[in-house]
């Protein structure tokens, strides 16, 4: 099918148990509905982190299929590729509010590490999985890898988001990082891939905005093999923290600086250590740097991290509660869950990391 | 004499009534198209439209039009080629023209639009909010190496390749210093130092008068070594190997030794009254491997401490080439069109030889980042730049920077009259005659230079703002902010931009 770059507006909604608590998916799909109004009924999605123990070790990856003939294809694909361990379909409840759903399946991969070895070379396991969701997306057509991480999965279609939590009965699912978005695009898409979380690994990303450096950023990504294949703005977020972090092992802080970067201004007030990291990290990631309004909660299997462009041109709200770190586009999306011990506004382009307490196992 | 008289191509007309033979024209006119006999007289022939006597003339009583007189008509035959033919028939010599390519090939940048915001991502007001222009020009690394101390401070560990700071994505072209004057070198480099940019000093070496501006102007290595020892090479903030120019690309240079006074002839390092001739190759590079020799032993010479660039005219296979340049050592890749400008040239070469900047510029951009080596240098896109949108295009198009000759030399009072090469330019700029020099104040030179530069940065600041960015990397090869009007599918390919409404 056609893809098209659709601009939006939005609601995002995420939260975290520090110490590793399992909450079920009422509690984000509670968030997200407070903050209907910004969405518009034309997407929404969640990602989970923690809601498949007992598949722990393997790539779980849910998978968007237009049609019988793409999943047959996907089928033999991953049985190629992988070691296919469970393959289901993603149980859901029908409801009038999600109209046409396509086909909803679900795999438990491992790979094989005899795959991995090309020619006498290794090949990163990672840089495999990636590569191997990139043919999908590319190649087989009416298929679509929603999520790929371990231990985590996206939900995500064209509906409110409360809708979809009920059509994928998010209520059973117990999980310790939640993420949400309501879609407000200015297009009709129709289009379950085209909804948010973006993900990659164990990736998702939930944006409200636009990245008017979209087209830098994907040409930049292009020179690491990444294909964006979606002509959507948000997935470049995903690939940018896949290769800042994972490839080029920046710690979450820098990686943040990368794409958030501070201004010059600013940066000539830093000490001299710091000035000189912070120039040379422009210097060199100015291609990744993300520009335009947005407010981005970026999950990941031990941190949300939440931050926006660096001017704010959109909303985001932060709040605790014990072990909670909540983070949304509206504080009534807070407060619609829990009574918060402190809220406040992040500052732009400043991000605010919040991440499993030392020792908990996700 | 079977030719006769040709035509003369301007008529200069005085108005009798409002001149009041103060005779300023005549002594402005370094063409000798003037003179005074009871009363202005013109020799049309030897006019040039270069336009100083009607800037100067306070009575406002020259108009300068072009000679109507009739040609047959004739859509192939044009006036200039019969003129040409003429001219060659009678002296049997090579034209020689100077500027840049005035024919009327299509202009990319002229088909190219840009997109802005509306409603879903608000634009940004460059008044209001930070709007940044500042660009590095250097090698960069693909990816940073961080140590984290004691304290948990993260601090880099990779020692970055020398960077050249820029306030703005524009610098001046290299233009050696006995192509134009000194007083226009004195300007573009105090205009640079003010602006925080670059000048270049081209092939001709640098005048001991300009080593407080050193830390602002890139010294070039050509193929007639002028002007080059240590102290040169010190005296710098990035060393350019120039390969070639747009307006003469594969050709070499001729400074006539008339212009080699005893200033040039210090600066050159050449005796005064010779000839200075660039040979078309250096002598030393035959292929990639000496180029990357050469590169080697100039950042030796300097201790690694200042970027090396290379300069190549656009053309046919510009990429492949740039990609060995790249690979070859070089910190930055200067690529200038066929627009770029010249202080002499044969019209053959200039008007028919290499390719526009905007395709080279894509073409290259798209090579580097096939190869994954888009970070390792920097490209400066010229040749042509006529006005802050030009800039805007070629970076979006993938250009780290852009380089401006004739842009800069109009600022400096040049009409644009195309008689570089005759050494008799009337505002003081491409030519060594010490009463012309004399006419260009280069204090007053540089604020008009150091004006325009903030006039062009004011403007991409504007544009940035309305595409919703508020820094110049985000514009930087994004080509997705560009469209296409009028273009060809392949020439859209090429230049890896959609046509409009797509």
């Amino acid at each position: 099918m056609e893809k098209f770059y659709i601009p939006s507006g939005c609601a995002i909604s995420g939260i975290i148990s520090r110490q590793g608590r399992k909450m079920s998916g009422e509690v984000i799909v509670k968030s997200i509905a407070a903050m209907h109004d910004r969405s518009n009924g034309l997407g929404g999605g969640f990602a989970a982190y923690g809601i498949y123990p007992q598949y722990a070790d393997h790539y779980a990856f849910h998978v968007i299929f237009d049609s019988k003939q793409a999943r047959e294809e996907t089928d033999a694909f991953l049985r190629e590729n992988f070691q296919v361990d469970e393959s289901q379909p993603i149980p859901v409840r029908h409801t009038p509010a999600i109209e046409d759903p396509p086909l909803l399946w679900r795999y438990f991969l491992r790979v094989d590490p005899r795959v991995l070895e090309v020619n006498g070379q290794q090949v990163d396991e990672h840089d495999y999985v990636v590569s191997r969701v990139t043919l999908i997306n590319d190649r087989i057509p009416g298929a679509y890898v929603a999520s790929s991480g371990k231990n985590m999965g996206a939900f995500k279609g064209v509906g409110y988001p409360e809708d979809l939590g009920y059509f994928y009965r998010l209520e059973e699912y117990e999980g310790y990082l939640w993420t949400a978005h309501g879609r407000f695009p200015t297009n009709t898409p129709g289009w379950w891939g085209g909804a948010h979380p973006f993900t990659l690994l164990e990736w998702s990303v939930v944006h409200n905005g636009e990245i008017s450096s979209y087209g830098i950023n994907k040409r930049y990504l292009e020179m690491f093999g990444y294909r964006c294949t979606l002509q959507t703005d948000t997935e470049v977020v995903a690939y940018l923290f896949d290769l800042l972090e994972r490839r080029h092992h920046l710690p979450v802080e820098i990686a943040c600086m990368a794409l958030s970067a501070p201004f010059w201004k600013d940066v000539e007030r830093m000490e001299p250590a710091k000035r000189e990291l912070a120039t040379a990290v422009r210097q060199v990631y100015g291609s990744g740097m993300l520009n335009g309004p947005f407010s981005l909660i970026i999950g990941s299997a031990r941190r949300m991290v939440g931050f926006n462009d660096r001017i704010k041109l959109r909303p985001m709200v932060c709040a605790t509660k014990d072990d909670l770190v909540i983070m949304a586009s509206e504080e009534c999306a807070i407060w619609e869950v829990c009574t918060p011990d402190k809220v406040w506004a992040p500052r732009a382009g400043e991000p605010v990391i919040a991440e499993l307490e030392a020792g908990v196992v996700a | 004499m079977i030719i006769g008289n040709v035509p003369a191509e301007f008529i200069v007309q005085v108005d009798r009534e409002r001149c009041r033979r103060c005779k300023r024209c005549v002594l402005n006119c370094s063409f000798g198209a003037l003179s005074f006999a009871d009363g202005v007289v013109a020799d049309h022939r030897k006019c040039v439209a270069c336009h100083r006597c009607v800037a100067f003339c306070p009575e406002s009583a020259i108009t300068v039009v072009a000679n109507p007189i009739a040609y047959k008509e004739n859509a192939h035959w044009t006036p200039e080629v019969r003129g040409a033919i003429w001219k060659q028939a009678t002296t049997g010599g090579m034209l020689l023209t100077g500027m840049g390519n005035d024919r009327p090939y299509l202009s990319y940048f002229d088909h190219l639009v840009l997109d802005a915001c509306q409603v879903t991502n608000p634009s940004i007001d460059p008044l209001r909010e930070p709007m940044e222009l500042t660009t590095y020009l250097g090698r960069k690394p693909n990816s940073l190496d961080l140590s984290y101390g004691m304290d948990g401070e993260v601090r880099l560990a990779t020692e970055l390749a020398p960077q050249v700071k820029l306030e703005t994505p524009i610098i001046f072209a290299p233009m050696s210093y006995g192509s134009i004057s000194l007083n226009a070198h004195k300007a573009l480099a105090r205009a640079a130092k003010e602006a925080g940019i670059l000048m270049s000093t081209g092939e001709g070496g640098l005048h001991k008068d300009l080593y407080p501006y050193s830390d602002r102007i890139v010294v070039q290595v050509a193929s007639g070594r002028f002007g080059v020892n240590q102290e040169y090479l010190e005296h710098s903030a990035a060393i350019e190997i120039k390969i070639g120019q747009g307006a003469k690309p594969g050709i070499g240079g001729h400074l006539p030794g008339e212009k080699v006074n005893q200033e040039v002839s210090e600066t050159r390092m050449i005796p005064v009254g010779t000839d200075a001739l660039s040979p078309a190759p250096h002598h030393d590079i035959y292929s990639i491997e000496d180029l990357s020799q050469l590169i080697y032993a100039l950042k030796e010479a300097i201790r690694y401490t200042r970027p090396v660039s290379v300069k190549i005219a656009a053309v046919h296979n510009v990429a492949a080439i740039a990609s060995g340049i790249a690979r070859a050592g070089a910190d930055m890749i200067y690529i200038d069109g066929f627009r770029g400008g010249s202080g002499a040239t044969p019209m053959i070469v200039r008007n028919h030889v290499g390719i526009p900047i905007e395709v080279a510029i894509a073409s290259v951009d798209d090579r580097l980042r096939q190869e994954g080596i888009r970070n390792s240098v920097s490209l400066i896109a010229a040749g042509g730049m006529r006005h802050s949108g030009d800039v805007v295009k070629a970076i979006a198009l993938g250009a780290d920077a852009v380089a401006i000759g004739t842009a800069a030399l109009v600022a400096l009072g040049c009409r644009v009259c195309q008689k570089c090469h005759t050494g008799n330019c009337a505002w003081g700029i491409a030519t060594q005659r010490p009463e012309l020099v004399r006419r260009l104040d280069p204090e007053e030179g540089a604020q008009n230079l150091v004006n325009l530069i903030r006039a062009w940065s004011l403007e991409i600041k504007e544009v940035l703002g309305s595409l919703g960015v508020n820094a110049i990397e985000s514009l930087r090869g994004s080509r997705e902010r560009l469209r296409g009007v009028g273009l060809d599918e392949r020439s859209l390919r090429v230049l890896g931009v959609k046509p409009a409404g797509a």
